[in-house]
């Protein structure tokens, strides 16, 4: 079984929650390195953007959500795909430009989406998702669903005229949405230091009159915590919430990267603080997991991974005979020439 | 039925009241539509009928307010957007071309964006170059994007309520000179639809194929008119929507005048009509052709300010007399 029921709670509140979160990490992690390999091997093609040590602030987000609750997502989107609870054997064959693909390979890594888990897709540009999820919000209100969404941006998303636009809708609508900044320190090779002239990206919030947090994105309980109480404003109809979890990319942007603007030092000082390692310390302590157990995790998500890589293999190439009638939805207008 | 004599402002009205009647999942969005009504009129008294929720005035932020509609469309709604002026189509095109434009064919199918976007098209305002272009052309390059332009108060209405209805997404360019015009034919109560894709032959005539678009339909029948007094007969048909794309009424209209003349507003190059004249070049009804294709468009130039400059920059009708009038002599 490779697709998980998206579990709602606070990843310390019982055996049951520590599992399910070091779970979700822990399959976003071993798939991302399971893709890497992937694409290392040349058995994918395109590009890739891993989210590897980010893992926490798309499992402790979406720990605070329902399955009717929507998200949008980014180019770096797998994270938030698995934690949304996606299949993964329909994510991996989309990578692989099957058939059986989420998108039957007409879209690749930057555009999955599932509509049975309430994500509205990855996005290939930035800030491309925020004024979408604005619009989900919009139909959630309008609609009476009392439903959520989310955006998943980074932290150079918010420097796109996008992210401006959306949140001061978001703000004069009072809409149900939540801004969720995953800073990881780079927009590509640009750091942060160099984009932004304001402490926290969190103070962003307050030009629009939406409340902004930063908080320890390596921390999913931390995490949760926060969307959670985000969640509960926006349901009570008291509006947008920014929040922006401080993270970091092991990895490098793409493919192309060669690391050059930041120092291995740098890398390393956050590899200390591995969102997995720090969640495993956690449980520990508090007796929610042994080690025993946080074994058994992780060997339940490599299985889960190669069964999901085994599986997609399985399926046969993305056919091109289907992509004119794919481009509009029931394709009924007479086209007479072509 | 009465026979009713209707502005496209007042077609289009009608069309958006009847949706949003028909169903509760339309609603509108755009900048100034509600009390103020739409900067030309058009959603007129829809915010006093419908409520502020449903004809929805929106800051000035066009990539926001595409993006709320895309986000909108996705979850369940059918929002019709309408953009001041077509220009500012520009501060929204992520969300139209990157995002409405491909996210059904993107993910594979499983989302797709039932959304309209209404724009006020065109030149002869006196807007100069930033408020009177005619950009279906953009749009039509876009796979998965449909671009409607109607060309009468009967067209606008009975076309709109069909994009309202498309699960896709529709570009509907309104040339803001046909806002305040009657038709030349009733507009039916009640609802009717047009659907997208089908060209209409408006008259039929048998010297010259005249395909036009938008305001250059009215142009052409009123060119027609006059040359019909001169014993040269125009055929005038009016594609409609340009994407998709109806050839069979030119082709078969072709076969009967063996001329073409196609006439838009948008400049010559890289325009759509460039898309017509292209495909009677690799289709069945090139070997009728008598004479060299006609092209009439608009100058490759930004529309100017000044009144008798800005009439020199697009078609008139007496720009399509004289053309018409030429071929028909010169190649019979």
């Amino acid at each position: 079984m490779t697709t998980a029921v998206l579990k709602t709670g606070d990843p310390l509140a019982s055996q049951e929650n520590a599992r399910y979160a070091l779970l979700t990490m822990s399959r976003i992690r071993k798939l991302e390195e399971a893709v890497e390999d992937l694409f290392g091997r040349g058995m994918m093609h395109g590009t890739m953007h891993l989210s590897i040590g980010q893992e926490a602030t798309a499992t402790g987000v979406c720990m605070a959500l329902e399955v009717s609750d929507q998200i949008t997502s980014t180019h770096r989107g797998h994270g938030h795909c698995v934690a949304k609870g996606a299949d993964l054997t329909s994510m991996i064959a989309e990578l692989l430009g099957k058939e059986s693909g989420y998108c039957h390979g007409r879209g690749g890594s930057m555009h999955i989406a599932d509509v049975a888990t309430g994500n509205l897709g990855a996005n290939g540009i930035v800030g491309g998702g925020i004024p979408i999820a604005i619009g989900a919000a919009l139909a959630s209100k309008m609609l009476n669903r009392g439903t959520v969404a989310v955006s998943f941006f980074g932290d150079g998303a918010m420097n796109e005229g996008a992210f401006h636009e959306a949140a001061n809708l978001a703000a004069i609508w009072k809409l149900p949405v939540i801004l969720v900044c995953e800073n990881n320190g780079y927009g590509m090779s640009s750091s942060t230091d160099l984009a932004f002239a304001i402490n926290t990206l969190a103070e962003r919030g307050l030009g629009y009159g939406i409340p902004g947090f930063t908080v320890d994105g390596n921390d999913v309980a931390a995490v949760y915590e926060a969307t959670r109480i985000a969640v509960a404003r926006a349901k009570a109809g008291e509006g947008p919430t920014l929040l922006e979890f401080v993270t970091y990319r092991w990895k490098g942007h793409s493919r192309s990267d060669k690391n050059l603007y930041r120092t291995k030092e740098e890398i390393d000082e956050w590899k200390k603080k591995d969102p997995i390692l720090f969640f495993e310390h956690l449980v520990r302590d508090k007796n929610l997991l042994s080690d025993v157990e946080i074994a058994e995790v992780h060997a339940e998500a490599t299985a889960q991974v190669i069964h999901a890589v085994n599986e997609a293999m399985k399926g046969v190439p993305a056919d091109p005979a289907g992509l004119l009638a794919a481009v509009f939805k029931d394709l009924d207008s007479k086209e007479v020439s072509s | 039925m009465s026979e009713r004599m209707l502005t496209m402002s007042e077609a289009l009205r009608e069309a958006m009241a009847i949706a949003m009647e028909e169903r509760p999942e339309v609603f509108i969005l755009g900048e100034d539509i509600g009390i103020y009504g739409g900067a030309f009129g058009v959603t007129g008294d829809l915010y006093h009928r419908f409520g502020s929720e449903r004809v929805r005035d929106t800051p000035i932020s066009e990539l926001g307010i595409v993006g709320a509609a895309v986000g909108a469309a996705l979850s369940g709604m059918r929002p019709i957007v309408e953009i001041q002026f077509s220009d500012f189509t520009a501060q929204a095109m992520d969300q139209i071309v990157n995002q409405a434009a491909k996210i059904h064919f993107m993910v594979g199918g499983g989302l797709h964006v039932p959304l309209v976007l209404r724009a006020a098209a065109g030149s002869g305002t006196g807007a100069a170059a930033q408020h009177s272009q005619s950009l279906e052309g953009w749009f039509a390059n876009v796979p998965g994007l449909k671009v409607v332009i109607p060309s009468s108060p009967y067209e606008a209405k009975g076309l709109l309520l069909s994009a309202i209805d498309d699960p896709n997404p529709v570009i509907f360019m309104e040339h803001k000179l046909l806002y305040k015009i009657p038709g030349r034919e009733a507009v039916p109560e009640g609802a009717y639809r047009i659907p997208l894709g089908v060209s209409r032959v408006l008259r039929e005539g048998q010297d010259l194929t005249v395909v036009a678009t938008g305001i250059m339909v009215s142009r052409a029948m009123a060119a027609a008119d006059q040359l019909e007094k001169e014993g040269v007969f125009l055929t005038v048909i009016d594609p409609r929507t340009i994407s998709p794309l109806d050839m069979g009424p030119i082709y078969a209209s072709i076969e009967k005048t063996g001329r073409l003349m196609v006439v838009q507003e948008a400049p010559e190059h890289g325009g759509f009509l460039n898309e017509v004249i292209a495909k009677v070049a690799t289709g069945p009804a090139l070997g009728y052709l008598l004479a060299p294709v006609v092209r009439l468009a608009g100058m490759n130039i930004p529309i100017p300010y000044a009144p008798q400059l800005e009439k020199a920059a697009v078609p008139q009708v007496e720009d399509i007399v004289s053309r018409a009038r030429e071929v028909v002599a010169n190649w019979r």
